[in-house]
């Protein structure tokens, strides 16, 4: 399988590569998505522009009580990250979900989060994260939170010209658990459903609960309805039982081969389940 | 577009179509056909080498991709007639059949020691979920990847 | 004068490392994409995007003056090449005429309808997308079952029922067993098509060198002396002036047991073009384009008595043929029958086969090729008797198993099974899984609410493939051995081993049986050219058939060597010890080394003897071989998801005779992920269009390592008497009777809900809707 023909450009600034892609050229970042659909002629860019040439996307660093990674940072650079997993432990964990070891060497944060595969599995850390996300123009910079920016199923909020360049998300003390619990397509590793939690609980009572789910439905999204009903509450297994039981409310799930919309939606509640025991057995 | 890498210590300096896939560099253009082909769409692993220390499929990157990259290849790790350690144990214990796969899988294999010099059985497989072998029900080869971690340890 | 050191290291039955490993694991290896010649160019295949559609035209203007592009050719231009041939023979069996390029018509997706030849194959594929194609769709149908339905889309308009062939076997007498039954136990089993999905792709490399009317073609094959014949008549080229080379093959497991369009295809490409061609396989065209195996709709019917003896089996088989029948179609489900009683004592069966044309690619044999679909029934079937009777399910196979002193034991559906003890294999599994407490474990895991399996297959299977009268092709096999001048051996087989390690196992008998070591051995296959001719690899028959022929090769050899010793030695009394013939006398020896130079410089020549050291032999099999054995799954279900857990494998085959355990075991485990694979996972899913939704890897599951359990693989030991070796073959035993196994395991934990059966994949939604809906 053969790509057709394509014009590259290894930008030397990122001026470069947004004046290229404001003319029309698509980014190319690890091109573990895009590679494939470009070899089965699913995808014919006409001119891609090299993200990963430009040096100063890949970080990951701490900066105004704020985590910041760039968009170039592989899967494996965030897995493997001593201060995500100190700091951000459920990005780490989520990242070393994906794929398999050469994708994660290879694919970035910023790739995978552009792409919107519904299936992936950042999002729905990100989601519960409330991760927040920066997107340059050739002429705008602009922070978009993690609700707006997943749209639809390949669909993010960037607009034609405007790249992913960081993405932001919060420091998570020891008094914060985490976990994120997929059911993986068996062929493919993607998520069937993926469910990412955040907790926290004060004197006894679930003080804070963040929920994102992928794999369910045309976007990764925040379970609110499930929170609300778990804020506040002891977190008994009832409670966090008949919480879970919100998260696929109001969702259009997706069918396939691989799971129906019942199954997925039982699924999510499952590991909603799963999620938050988890996390909250993970608070120091 | 004008390219410069390093393959298993020798420097290249070609003039390729963007388009070109490294696989293609790797097998058509510096003939070392060790490197296979599987499946493609970067599911099976066989295409596995390394690319500035890192396993990557060589069949969903282009060559542009890795300008300036240091590359090892399958054909790069025995020296002078001695083989690797982790050829040696895949050889001792049977870790392959037809062969197709054995290039990327111990590449993959070699991945997983740089990270973690004694992994469990576990982590040898989940370390390999990225390489598919038809032949071996893979139990040979989390053997050789034991062997290899258990001798590099003494 | 040498004296006599006597070499005393044997290899056979010794856990050996393989000999053609070093130049596997330095990426050294030629495999087909591996081959470059000068002037090489390269093709690319235009297939039909539609399961059945009529041809109106094909335009290829614009792909022909597309830039390095030298031909293009289409079903008009390759009308005079023979059909893709199909070599079973059958009274009623329709077969339609199978093109190597589509011409007015296209069956299924993939369907190859031109071949673009460039000098490049990046641009190869480019000039193939600006060939256009004018289709008009047609109806398709890809279910065998609705394709058996009236006013079902005709796959072939000249067949309007869909009916491919039908075959019928009555042994006994099945009426009056069931008339007599105390219980009939009924149920519906498919096995689901599945996509062999060797590692390496099929390729091919065509050089025709006109000057001398030779064509060289290099194809990625399990048969290479049976393509080289039938490739040759479809081209109509004189077989000697064709050569055929089955360089380093990556996998077949019967996806390569077959004679393919594009070998003829290239063939003519390079004879038109008067260069060489290369064409690899996508794989994609790997998953559409290549064999599926598999693919049955079983309806069973076993009558017992109440005390669990069998008396008779009833199947109907509807067999999803494809669109066409490719080399060995019609007789996989045939096998099926052969096996259909299991390791059972009933001498009374009746099956009936439906084969049917579907708008999908042909099936044929993959791994196993029609007896696990066969131990999959009937081992499902007995597990279903046991649980209408409430046996356990050991009990209940100790009860009919063919019992030790009943060999050779004559089937009702014409077999002769060679040697057997089927009880022990259970025995030694029950005793290694620790039945007996599981049950108990099992009993306390209920009461908690947990489900948790065990599951039984005690199988047997037809080996050594086989006796030429029972084969479509013969089923002999041969070795050439020679002493070269300098004492060295080399050995050329006609199996074509690609994994299964013959260059090894061969090595280990020559060397045992000359008394030389294994370095001073050679083993060379897959050329036609250089190999004798053979019949290939497959149906477990390279060690127990190709062996055989080595093995009596070497005897003939061995005769001669020691008329030359004894000529040097004067002697009358010599034996060949080690390496050397010695006078049993004198205690003198000859080395190789001295006989070899004696016999190839002929200066002298013992009575009635001909120069030179080599010997070859062609044997045929009087009957198979049947390997058997019981492998044990324990099972835990996560009741939330569906999931399933493997917590243990045991496996215990009886191959025969082992000459290198460490080989036995990978193929063992091997053949228990492809098992697994279906048991679990894998299944080649055609939508009503006669699209294939699971037509790459990423919606196809394969086994891989972390979703593998670790195999408890352990044998015992019944040799066979059909040949001299003792071997039985075991290439697909694990296949064979992994995916029941797994499959009894999931239906016994599930059963206190009153699950009988479950078809496969057993995905987790199809075990979360069984648990949601009894819960």
């Amino acid at each position: 399988m053969i790509t057709q023909k394509f014009e590259y450009t290894a930008p030397k600034s990122l001026d470069e590569a947004l004046h290229l892609l404001a003319s029309g050229a698509k980014p190319l970042a690890g091109g573990m998505s895009l590679i494939p659909m470009m070899k089965l002629r699913l995808a014919a860019p006409e001119h891609l522009v090299d993200l990963r040439a430009l040096k100063d996307l890949n970080y990951i660093r701490e900066a105004g009580g704020q985590l910041h990674i760039g968009a170039t940072a592989s899967h494996y650079e965030v897995e493997s990250s001593a201060l995500l997993r100190q700091k951000c432990p459920l990005l780490t964990e989520t990242a070393a979900a994906i794929g398999d070891v050469q994708v994660r060497n290879m694919g970035t944060i910023g790739g995978s989060v552009a792409h919107a595969d519904p299936a992936a599995d950042y999002p729905a850390a990100l989601q519960a994260l409330e991760a927040k996300f920066v997107l340059k123009g050739a002429k705008s910079e602009r922070t978009v939170s993690a609700a707006e920016f997943f749209v639809d199923t390949f669909t993010t909020a960037l607009e034609p010209g405007e790249i992913l360049r960081e993405v932001i998300v919060p420091i998570d003390d020891a008094r914060t658990g985490t976990s994120y619990q997929k059911m993986a397509q068996p062929a493919s590793g993607f998520a069937i459903v993926g469910v990412a939690a955040r907790v926290r609980v004060n004197a006894g009572k679930v003080s804070f609960v963040r929920i994102g789910v992928t794999g369910l439905s045309n976007r990764a999204y925040r379970a609110t309805a499930a929170e609300k009903a778990l804020e506040g509450k002891t977190p008994s297994p009832a409670d966090i039982q008949a919480a879970a039981a919100l998260v696929a409310q109001g969702v259009d799930a997706n069918s396939d081969l691989h799971a129906s919309s019942d199954y997925r939606r039982h699924l999510a509640v499952v590991h909603t389940v799963r999620a938050l025991k988890t996390a909250l057995s993970r608070i120091a | 577009m004008n390219i410069n890498l390093t393959i298993n210590g020798k420097s290249y300096s070609q003039d390729v179509e963007p388009r070109l896939l490294l696989i293609h560099f790797l097998r058509d253009v510096a003939g070392l056909t060790g490197t296979h082909m599987g499946c493609e769409t970067s599911l099976c692993g066989a295409c596995t080498v390394e690319l500035n220390g890192k396993a990557i499929k060589s069949c969903s990157m282009f060559t542009v991709q890795a300008n300036g990259a240091d590359i090892v290849t399958i054909e790069g790790l025995a020296t002078n007639g001695r083989l690797d350690p982790m050829q040696e144990a895949f050889w001792n214990e049977h870790g392959l059949q037809c062969g197709f796969c054995t290039p990327g899988m111990i590449m993959a294999s070699k991945q997983i020691l740089y990270r973690n010099p004694s992994p469990t059985e576990d982590e040898i497989r989940h370390g390999l979920e990225g390489n598919v072998c038809r032949c071996t029900g893979y139990q040979h080869i989390v053997n050789a990847v034991k062997a290899a971690a258990a001798g590099a340890g003494k | 004068m040498a004296t006599t050191t006597v070499k005393t290291e044997t290899f056979v039955g010794k856990r050996i490392r393989r000999r053609e490993d070093p130049r596997l694991i330095t990426g050294t290896a030629t495999y087909v994409e591996d081959i470059q010649m000068p002037g090489m160019h390269y093709a690319v295949i235009v297939r039909s995007p539609h399961a059945a559609a009529r041809i109106r035209s094909i335009n290829t203007k614009q792909a022909e003056a597309a830039p390095g592009v030298v031909s293009i050719f289409t079903g008009k231009d390759t009308k005079g090449v023979g059909a893709v041939p199909c070599g079973v023979v059958m009274p009623d069996l329709r077969v339609p005429q199978h093109t190597i390029l589509a011409t007015d018509r296209v069956y299924f997706v993939g369907h190859p309808v031109a071949v673009v030849v460039a000098r490049d194959r990046y641009l190869a594929r480019d000039a193939a997308d600006l060939i256009e194609v004018d289709y008009e769709a047609l109806p398709a149908v890809a279910d065998p079952e609705k394709a058996l339905a009236k006013g079902a889309p005709a796959v072939h308009p000249q067949w309007p029922d869909n009916v491919a062939f039908t075959y019928h076997q009555d042994g006994g007498n099945v009426d009056k067993a069931f008339a007599e039954a105390d219980v009939v136990v009924k149920q519906r089993i498919t096995s689901q098509r599945l996509v062999p999905m060797a590692m390496e792709t099929r390729g091919v490399v065509a050089e025709w060198r006109g000057a001398d009317r030779q064509l060289n073609l290099y194809t990625s094959t399990q048969i290479p002396h049976l393509v080289r014949t039938l490739v040759a008549g479809m081209l109509g080229l004189e077989e000697n002036r064709m050569r055929v080379i089955a360089p380093e093959v990556g996998g077949g497991f019967g996806s390569k047991l077959n004679v393919y369009a594009e070998e003829a295809l290239m063939g003519y490409v390079s004879m038109k073009i008067q260069k060489p061609v290369k064409w690899i396989e996508s794989r994609r065209e790997n998953f559409t384009c290549t064999i599926h195996g598999r693919g049955h709709v079983d309806y069973y019917e076993v009558a017992a008595k109440r005390d669990g003896t069998i008396l008779g089996i009833k199947l109907k088989l509807i067999q999803d043929v494809g669109a066409y029948h490719q080399l060995l179609t019609p007789l996989i489900p045939q096998l099926s029958v052969l096996m259909m009683p299991g390791i059972y004592n009933t001498q009374n069966i009746r099956a009936d086969i439906v084969g049917v044309f579907t708008n999908c690619v042909p099936t044929d044999a993959y791994r196993g090729a029609g007896r696990p679909e066969a131990t999959h029934g009937i081992e499902r079937m007995v597990d279903l008797l046991a649980a209408e009777l409430k046996m356990d399910p050991a009990e209940i196979r100790f009860k009919n198993f063919v019992t030790k002193d009943n060999f050779p034991y004559a089937t009702a559906t014409g077999l002769t099974y060679d040697s057997g003890d089927y009880a022990a294999p259970l025995k030694k599994a029950l005793d290694l899984v620790g039945y007996v407490k599981l049950r108990q474990e099992q009993a306390d895991a209920r009461k908690q609410g947990k489900y948790m399996g065990i599951g039984i297959s005690t199988y047997g299977e037809i080996c050594a493939i086989g006796p030429s009268p029972a084969t479509p092709a013969g089923g002999w096999e041969s070795a050439t051995v020679k002493i070269e001048p300098s004492g060295k051996v080399t050995i050329m087989t006609g199996t074509c081993p690609h994994g299964q390690g013959e260059e090894t196992t061969f090595a280990q008998i020559a060397a045992d049986e000359l008394g030389v070591g294994l370095d001073d051995i050679l083993v060379i296959r897959g050329d036609t050219a250089v190999v004798q001719y053979g019949i290939g690899t497959f149906g477990s028959r390279a060690t127990a058939v190709g062996g055989t022929a080595l093995y009596y090769a070497l005897q003939d050899l061995k005769a001669k060597v020691k008329k030359f010793g004894a000529m040097l030695l004067e002697s009358e009394d010599v034996s060949l010890v080690g390496g050397q013939v010695i006078d049993n006398k004198s205690g003198k020896s000859k080395s190789f080394q001295e006989i070899a130079g004696a016999a190839y410089r002929a200066l002298k020549l013992p009575p009635n003897t001909e120069p030179g050291l080599m010997a070859t032999r062609f044997w045929e099999p009087p009957n198979f071989t049947f390997p058997f054995g019981a492998h044990i799954v324990v099972t835990d279900i996560d009741g939330e998801t569906g999931q399933i857990k493997i917590r243990r494998y045991v496996a215990v085959d009886d191959c025969g005779n082992i000459l290198n355990p460490l080989i036995v075991d990978g193929q063992v485990h091997g053949g228990v992920a492809q098992g697994l694979g279906q048991a679990l996972w894998e299944q080649a899913v055609y939508d009503d269009n006669g699209q294939l939704i699971t037509g790459e890897l990423m919606d196809y599951a394969v086994p891989r390592a972390h979703l593998m359990p670790w195999i408890e693989s352990h044998h015992t030991c019944t040799p066979s008497p059909v040949n001299p070796l003792g071997v039985k073959g075991v290439g697909e035993a694990g296949t064979i009777g992994c995916s029941p196994a797994v499959v009894n395991s999931v239906v016994d934990a599930l059963s206190p809900l009153g699950v009988r059966h479950i078809d496969m994949p057993l995905t987790p939604e199809k075990i979360w809707k069984i648990l949601a809906a009894k819960n």
